[in-house]
């Protein structure tokens, strides 16, 4: 039992050295005269699955409780039985695109997830519904996009779409002149480029062979 | 107990004459669930009865597997947790559907966020009836989805023993977690012959072990050049079961070592290289190393808030080695310079194989022994004032032997039983670290006891509202018969509270107030146990002397110094390197 002065000893809080070095919110090391946050950025992810019930709401509650920005979420079987692809745009920082990335990878239902490169193929589907009035033009325009005609009547014309984001973006511009009453698209789907494997360990689609875990080294 | 006892002995007598083994068939998704848990070698199980669960502890009634009946589901998943974290297996805890599961809930996200294998198995209604709001129906998959590993619905008689067999390999794969299957009551009674197979974790969730030579070998390089380089050694050093390599590589290297908080016990604290643990209340001088390393080697853990202080100024000249067995911990707080992916012990072996010489640091080493004279842990403790809790902590400690397994409540009582023990071994720290749960000491001490030897010693330090939370499971200490000490660092306040409103809040102490806390030594008595209460230094040491040599669970209700508060201290966010040693720093 020591009998001494109230509270710890040792020289205060500016009394003691303190090195000048800083890091950024993401935890990297910077030049404290910079000011450097990293950009945000797009991109696709894929991921293959076991097609278990409950695994679409595994993956949205992470995203969910741990704050990442998933823009759509696709979803839908591939040619093994009991898999499925889930497909995730998502605008994030780097860091946080590698975490989202390696916290999916760690649900147990995800045997593989990767980040796909920009020549991936993307597409969405886009169903449209617009005022009736001029049956012509909205024709012309659905044609000129490569768009069917779903249901027309006196009332509501209703096209579907496919393209990339672009050409989607650019056609809901187009049919906007008509009135939009509905709007519901997908979300994008992709897949790589040519005979790139779209998730690491993917076996090729026709040969049926499931696809193998990967373990993450990083 | 008794009544199971005997029907035990009486199968086993009947069973012997044949000379066949004591397992019943599989005749019930139950009985496979038994068999699963017997087949991973489980010895004992705490938890709570139930209408969901019933068929599975109907065929518990003919296992050797010991149950322990808790008084309330949280202290269920404490005592499974502290089970594990002392053995180094899965504990595991049981509880019936609705409240049961719900009351299990606490215990589980306790688990979860300090990486510990616990498997929960929870009843639940009838698969027909899921989703109808039925009696004691809770979507207890949903519910614990974010907290665990990975949860199960059990649909099948067939595949539930397989499905704990798993699940029960999941918590203790690659880094640990506590897991759940979730039992409708028909897979339970279903009708099945079908036994288990082993148990093993599912394919997709197989980490990688060994780390890839190239991030070895750039670790190697960054740590030879080093000229301040600091281990950090977080919980999955223990949980991995690293300690002796990491020992052996800081001996070697003679490299310092500061620890996390649930790393305590992974590096003697009374070596010299030992710095004991950093962040909000850590020693001043593993504060300041932590400040001025420039080659942080942290192994297993996963920078929490309140060891890393404000991001910005974490370690703000290190280049940072980060050896976890989780990629997703890889620069997910602090960023690592030099990743390395794979098991705490073969990472740090593989490290120093790879290793031509050890990094220059004489004079760091020197600098961090100045550390240690300039900011000691220390405490004023004047004749005219109340008893010191640091105190009563020192006391239980040299009253004690050195492998004495302490488990702790939330709250200063917490940080001075971290502060102010000196602790030599791994697994014998047992707190709630990430998600501080008030309670949790008890409870963990009942776990604890259960797996340590009978000739280890138990220590619960605990605060006056932190016991108060789980004080019934008093009753299954008595019950048990568990010889436990239960320390209580009675300050009448909920005391980290009350320092924080001190500090923060202009003194207003909202709701801080416990003076109306019970005579603990009396309700000690109520439930059967021992109680002294304790208010001045020289009854210490014959109260602690007393209660250890009683052989039960004991309480002392130490009254100690309500002014007291807990230093150094970091504030939330601020540089480590700026930790208050009094109140006038902050
Ligand atoms: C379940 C729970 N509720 C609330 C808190 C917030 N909290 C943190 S420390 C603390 C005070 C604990 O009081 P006590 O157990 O008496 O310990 P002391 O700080 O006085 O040593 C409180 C209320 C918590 N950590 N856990």
């Amino acid at each position: 039992m020591s009998d001494k002065q109230k509270g710890l000893q040792g020289p205060a809080p500016d009394e003691r050295p303190h090195p000048a070095g800083r890091r950024n919110s993401q935890g990297i090391r910077i030049d404290p005269e910079v000011e450097s946050e990293p950009e945000r950025r797009r991109t696709v992810l894929s991921a293959i699955v076991e097609d278990e019930p409950g695994v679409l709401s595994r993956i949205a509650g992470l995203a969910a409780r741990r704050q990442f920005n998933i823009e759509s979420l696709t979803v839908g079987p591939t040619t093994v039985d009991g898999h499925s692809r889930i497909t995730m745009v998502v605008e994030e920082p780097d860091p946080g695109i590698d975490q989202i990335e390696k916290q999916i990878a760690k649900l147990k239902p995800v045997i593989s997830i990767g980040e796909l490169d920009d020549d991936a193929v993307r597409a969405e589907l886009v169903l449209l519904k617009v005022r009736g009035e001029d049956p012509d033009k909205v024709h012309a325009i659905t044609k000129m996009y490569d768009g069917t005609t779903l249901d027309a009547g006196p009332e509501t014309i209703t096209v579907q779409l496919t393209g990339d984001e672009r050409k989607i973006d650019d056609a809901v511009d187009a049919f906007r002149r008509f009135g939009i009453i509905e709007i519901a698209r997908t979300g994008q789907t992709a897949l790589a480029h040519g005979a790139k494997k779209t998730v690491p360990g993917e076996e090729p689609g026709t040969s049926g062979e499931p696809t193998k875990p990967t373990t993450n080294t990083q | 107990m008794s009544e199971r006892t005997a029907a035990t002995t009486d199968a086993d007598a009947s069973s012997q004459s044949d000379d066949e083994p004591t397992q019943t068939e599989v005749t019930s998704g139950a009985t496979a669930v038994v068999r699963a848990l017997e087949n991973a070698g489980v010895e004992t199980a705490f938890g709570v009865q139930g209408g969901a669960i019933m068929p599975i502890y109907d065929a518990l009634y003919h296992s050797d597997i010991r149950h322990v009946t808790m008084a309330h589901e949280q202290g269920a998943a404490h005592a499974a947790d502290a089970y594990g974290v002392v053995r180094g297996d899965p504990g595991v805890c049981l509880a019936t559907s609705g409240p049961g599961a719900t009351n299990l809930v606490t215990g589980i996200a306790d688990a979860n966020m300090d990486s510990d294998a616990m498997l929960a198995l929870t009843g639940q209604v009838p698969s027909d009836m899921v989703g109808s709001d039925a009696f004691q129906e809770t979507d207890t998959t949903g519910v614990t989805a974010p907290i665990t590993k990975h949860n199960y619905f059990a649909s099948s008689p067939d595949t539930v023993g397989d499905t704990v067999g798993e699940a029960f390999a999941l918590a203790a794969e690659g880094r640990p977690g506590p897991t759940l299957v979730d039992l409708p009551k028909d897979t339970s009674l279903g009708e099945t012959d079908r036994e288990p197979g082993d148990a093993r974790p599912p394919e997709t969730c197989r980490p990688r072990t060994d780390p890839d030579d190239a991030q070895v070998e750039a670790a190697a390089r960054a740590i030879e050049q080093a000229e301040n380089p600091l281990l950090l050694f977080g919980g999955g050093v223990v949980k991995g079961n690293a300690t002796d390599v990491a020992r052996n590589f800081a001996t070697e290297h003679q490299i310092p070592v500061v620890t996390t908080m649930p790393g305590i016990g992974a590096m003697p604290e009374d070596d010299e290289l030992c710095l004991s643990w950093a962040g909000m209340h850590g020693t001043g001088y593993a504060n300041m190393a932590i400040t001025h390393t420039d080659c942080l080697i942290a192994i297993g853990t996963r920078f929490d808030d309140r060891l890393t202080g404000g991001i910005d100024t974490f370690a703000p000249e290190a280049e940072v080695v980060h050896v976890d067995i989780d990629p997703a911990e890889i620069s997910k707080n602090i960023h690592a310079d030099y990743p390395v992916v794979g098991d705490a012990g073969t990472a740090i072996e593989r490290i120093g194989a790879e290793m031509e010489h050890s990094p220059d640091a004489r004079e760091w080493r020197e600098q961090c022994l100045v550390w240690k004279d300039e900011y000691p842990m220390d405490y004023a403790a004047p004749e005219d004032e109340p008893l010191k809790p640091q105190f009563v902590v020192e006391a239980l400690d040299e009253a004690t032997p050195d492998e004495t397994i302490v488990t702790s409540g939330v709250g200063q009582h917490q940080m001075w039983a971290a502060q102010y023990w000196t602790f030599r071994e791994p697994r014998r720290w047992v707190s709630s670290h990430g998600l501080g749960t008030m309670g949790y000491g008890l409870p963990a001490a009942i776990g604890a006891r259960l797996a340590a030897d009978d000739d280890e010693t138990v220590v619960c330090v605990d605060g006056d509202a932190s016991f108060l939370m789980t004080i019934q499971e008093l009753s299954v200490a008595v019950r048990e018969d568990l010889d436990i000490t239960i320390a209580i660092l009675n300050n009448e306040y909920i005391g980290m509270v009350r320092q924080w409103q001190d500090a923060f809040f202009e003194g207003r102490r909202m709701a801080a107030g416990y003076e109306w806390c019970p005579q603990f030594d009396k309700l000690a008595e109520a439930f059967g146990a021992r109680g002294w209460t304790v208010d001045s230094y020289d009854e210490v040491a014959d109260a602690i002397e007393e209660a250890l040599a009683y052989d039960g669970p004991s309480v002392i209700d130490f009254h100690v110094d309500p002014a007291e508060n807990v230093y150094p201290m970091v504030s939330s966010g601020a540089p480590n390197g700026k930790f208050a040693l009094s109140e006038d720093q902050l």
